[in-house]
């Protein structure tokens, strides 16, 4: 395993404890809760959609600090973007903690969510970086 | 024998260089027990009960001794009474259909408590709606025991069956089972005791404890995984229906009907894990051998001393019984404002395995107002190094954390 700071950085430390991302939307298009059976993560997406683009985004719930960081960073990258766009970085995200995406410019795109590369490194963890992206994707594609 | 004697025996110990501190998930297990199936398979293997030829009498008279040294153990008054199962999950469902589905009508009752583990909780779920009965709980007071109003307010004359841990696996809370058995049995209904977490740790007496069931899973007591046992009172075995159909079970067969063979084989479907009954039998001859009073004078040595330890951090929260007499070898405790699984991950960096979650008893969760926890469970060879090591690594996992913790 990696060295824990890796891991528990500060980017990650902050959206974990404290996320300005963690609040309710008023009137959003949709509406999702993920969950993790295993160890009882849960959180539930709202987001609100203008034609083709992610305007706004917000989360609530519980779980541990890669869940619910992993949420928030999630959050932060994908407002603002296209459908099109934010199904992209998804795919590169889950390939990235999967281990399968090595491209540097598509990871590139990740922002902020690069912090969690270091997750692929600890197996009992990838569940919990994964679910609030899982959320997203079952929510774009069932739209 | 000490504790640094005891350690030698377990192999994993020295191998990996950890702190075991989940043994309430399954312990590990001693060189005498990997030894006997090593000579199981080099000099005993064949299908017990099928062979004419001497080498499956053979394996059959050791599986068979295997069945009369754990009726001994428990003190059942007959072999007879000792069933082989997987784990304990399977002993549970296995009396939740043949003796649940068969005796529970409509408007009866099943009582359990709230400390239950989804094992003993799910399948009487499932039972009840097929019987048209009801499932009911027992909850426990603020010192996270069952009182004794609680237990005459649930169980009544409605209630058939009541199901009962033995220790909890979260809290480790000892349930006053002696009473609640005599109780119900007053009212009329059996009871069925999980003992998972309490045998490998305290001498359990099925005829004392007049238990119609008593279960519990070998895995947790230094024995192999896969091997479950099922004490239940031949009376009542007698006149239940065979939980699983097939091979060994049965005494004749025809086109359109069986008949089954007597207790205990009518329950044993199937080639059995022949290896792990082996298993089994070393392990309760190590724990025999070492004695349950030396085994409870190690553990509440170090089990007291890790809640003196752990009471010490202010930044913990600490889920357990203040009546020592009625607590076990588990703790479970959360780094306030801070989440089980980010503490385990912290733990395993220092290699102290702890178990995090939700241990199986959602309900216990929700009703104690919590996601989950931190467990710490200990056996005969863990030491007060192991609970000073769990102390740092606590202390570490709390540094990190703590200036990002909202108050």
């Amino acid at each position: 395993m990696e060295d824990l700071s890796d891991v528990y950085n500060e980017l990650i430390m902050e959206h974990s404890m404290n996320s300005y991302n963690k609040k309710r939307i008023e009137n959003a298009d949709f509406c999702k809760l993920g969950h993790n059976p295993n160890c009882g993560d849960e959180i539930t997406l709202e987001l609100k959609i203008d034609g083709d683009k992610i305007t706004d985004m917000a989360f609530s719930g519980h779980g541990c600090a890669i869940s619910q960081a992993s949420t928030s960073i999630m959050i932060d990258t994908l407002k603002g973007k296209t459908i099109e766009e934010a199904k992209e970085i998804i795919k590169t995200f889950i390939g990235m903690i999967k281990r399968e995406e090595t491209n540097q410019e598509k990871l590139e795109k990740l922002e902020d969510a690069i912090a969690f590369k270091n997750v692929a490194n600890m197996p009992a963890r990838v569940k919990c970086a994964l679910l609030a992206w899982h959320t997203i994707e079952d929510i774009l594609n069932d739209k | 024998m000490d504790i640094e004697n005891i350690k030698k025996d377990f192999p994993i110990l020295e191998n990996r260089k950890i702190t075991y501190l989940d043994n309430g998930a399954t312990t590990q297990k001693p060189i005498q027990v990997i030894k006997s199936i090593e000579e199981f398979y080099k000099k005993y293997n064949s299908n017990p009960h099928r062979g004419a030829y001497s080498l499956s009498i053979e394996t059959t008279e050791e599986y068979e001794n295997t069945r009369n040294k754990i009726a001994k153990f428990i003190n059942a008054k007959q072999s007879q009474e000792i069933v082989f199962s997987k784990n304990a999950t399977e002993s549970l469902n296995l009396i939740a259909y043949s003796y649940g589905m068969e005796n529970l009508k409509k408007d009866d009752e099943v009582v359990i408590s709230i400390m239950e583990h989804h094992s003993n909780l799910v399948p009487w779920q499932k039972v009840v709606k097929l019987t048209s009965s009801k499932l009911n709980y027992m909850y426990m007071n603020d010192q996270f025991e069952l009182s004794d109003e609680e237990i005459e307010s649930k169980i009544t004359d409605k209630t058939k069956i009541v199901g009962i841990t033995h220790v909890s696996n979260v809290l480790g809370t000892i349930n006053n089972i002696k009473r609640i058995i005599k109780y119900a049995h007053k009212k009329g209904a059996i009871v069925i005791v999980d003992a998972s977490q309490s045998i490998p740790h305290m001498p359990i007496d099925v005829q004392d404890l007049d238990c119609d069931f008593l279960v519990f899973s070998g895995h947790k007591m230094l024995a192999p995984l896969g091997i479950g046992v099922l004490y239940g009172k031949k009376e009542i075995l007698n006149k239940m229906t065979p939980f699983l159909m097939g091979g060994d079970m049965i005494e004749y067969v025809y086109e359109q009907e069986t008949r089954f063979a007597p207790l205990p084989n009518k329950f044993e479907a199937g080639t059995q894990n022949v290896e792990a009954v082996i298993g089994l039998g070393a392990a309760i001859d190590y724990i025999n051998n070492i004695g349950y009073d030396k085994i409870q004078e190690i553990e509440n040595n170090i089990v007291q001393y890790a809640i003196a330890e752990l009471s010490k951090l202010n930044y913990l929260d600490l889920y357990l019984t203040p009546n020592k007499e009625n607590h076990s070898a588990v703790i479970s405790f959360n780094i306030k404002g801070v989440h089980p699984h980010d503490v385990a991950t912290i733990l395993d960096t220092e290699g102290i395995c702890i178990r995090s979650g939700n241990h199986c008893a959602q309900p216990l969760m929700r009703y104690l107002g919590i996601d989950s926890t931190c467990r710490a469970s200990f056996y005969i060879y863990n030491t007060k190094n192991d609970v000073d090591k769990l102390v740092n690594a606590l202390n570490k996992a709390y540094t990190m954390f703590k200036k990002y913790i909202v108050k």
